[in-house]
């Protein structure tokens, strides 16, 4: 117990281990509803309960990961940088597009909040909850969220995307590929998009640069709808 | 020499951004900042993708790993959880589907009535193949 209370590497060795593990089975299975990051996160709980592990222990051992989350967040500007060109072409549509899935999340939150009773701590927790993690993790930390339950809220929002989006882009009827790259990325981020690639380029070049922007404008939406609850 | 560069690049950014989450009074994350200083420097050609691109790459192939502490501080909220799980995944599921109607929708209509008007100003045949349904 000395020994882990003093490690530095502890802590991140589990975590590259436990994702590492869950990537391997991800290729058995071959599900899209499995993911990696979800089993990685779950699985490291647990061994953390049954070894009575403290969580500041696993968290000491492996804050200097959280060094890297500003830095690789500002990476997402390479792709948004590479599909400008596909943006240009078709900007009114998907800047419109990703506005309304921006305000219509942050409006489901809020009905949510009404609906089941949510505490304002609570309710700033859901708020980020379709943006991708790196963003929303941090939206919601300084928001006064609890980040813990915001990454999973997240992860089961982009996992529910990326399962049902190919069946509602059929059952609502979206038609061009543009669309339906607008709508997985404004609604299911970074897991989406990997499944809106299944459905083609444009699909998946089309999410990839929605999700920084849906991101970005939840960001600052954001500031106005913490006030309402 | 090439990793150092661009890693420079990539960290003064974050720092910048870090800066004016430190002086502006709102909640917009660091790397929210970056992410449009580090777009804005690549648009106006400032730095070449070059520069920052095989760095970037391998920050967002890691990005999951990174992100795995934090989100195991999920354990912290149990308590709150026995009460309240149901809730919270209720409502990212209901507003997943909402959303992807909203969002997608709406870009549809506003596409597929551009590539109309277009029709009706040349009827030209290219525009029609972006609309296509695929299979």
């Amino acid at each position: 117990m000395d020994f882990l209370n003093s490690s530095v590497f502890f802590g991140t060795v589990l975590s590259l281990l436990a994702y590492f593990l869950g990537f391997y089975l991800k290729k058995l299975i071959k599900k899209n509803w499995f993911n990696p990051f979800l089993f990685a996160v779950i699985l490291v709980i647990v061994i953390l309960l049954i070894f009575k592990i403290p969580y500041k222990t696993f968290y000491n051992s492996s804050k200097y990961l959280d060094f890297l989350l500003t830095p690789a967040t500002v990476c997402f500007a390479i792709p948004l940088y590479e599909k400008t060109h596909i943006l240009k072409k078709n900007f009114k549509a998907i800047a419109i597009g990703i506005l309304t899935g921006v305000i219509t999340s942050l409006s489901c939150i809020w009905a949510a909040a009404k609906i089941f009773g949510f505490t304002h701590n609570e309710y700033v927790t859901m708020l980020p909850k379709s943006v991708t993690v790196a963003i929303g993790m941090d939206l919601s930390k300084s928001l006064g969220g609890y980040t813990g339950i915001t990454v999973a809220v997240i992860t089961i929002t982009g996992i529910t995307g990326s399962v049902l989006c190919p069946f509602l882009c059929k059952i609502f009827k979206i038609q061009s590929s543009v669309a339906k790259g607008v709508g997985i990325g404004s609604c299911s981020h970074i897991l989406g998009t990997s499944e809106a690639y299944n459905l083609g380029e444009t699909e998946g070049a089309v999410s990839s640069l929605s999700l920084v922007i849906a991101g970005i404008l939840t960001v600052f939406a954001a500031m106005l709808f913490s006030n309402l609850h | 020499m090439k990793y150092i560069k661009q890693l420079s690049i990539i960290l003064l950014v974050s720092l910048i951004g870090e800066a004016l989450h430190y002086f502006i009074p709102l909640t917009i994350p660091a790397g929210v900042y970056g992410i449009i200083i580090l777009y804005l420097l690549l648009y106006f050609k400032i730095i070449k993708l070059q520069d920052v691109k095989p760095t970037g790459e391998f920050l967002i192939d890691i990005l999951p790993i990174i992100l795995i502490p934090s989100a195991v501080s999920l354990l912290n909220y149990f308590e709150l959880l026995k009460v309240k799980a149901l809730g919270y995944i209720l409502t990212a599921i209901v507003s997943t589907v909402i959303v992807m109607f909203a969002a997608g929708k709406i870009t549809d209509i506003i596409i597929l009535k551009e590539l109309k008007n277009e029709n009706k100003n040349k009827s030209g045949k290219k525009a029609k193949t972006q609309a296509k349904v695929k299979p």
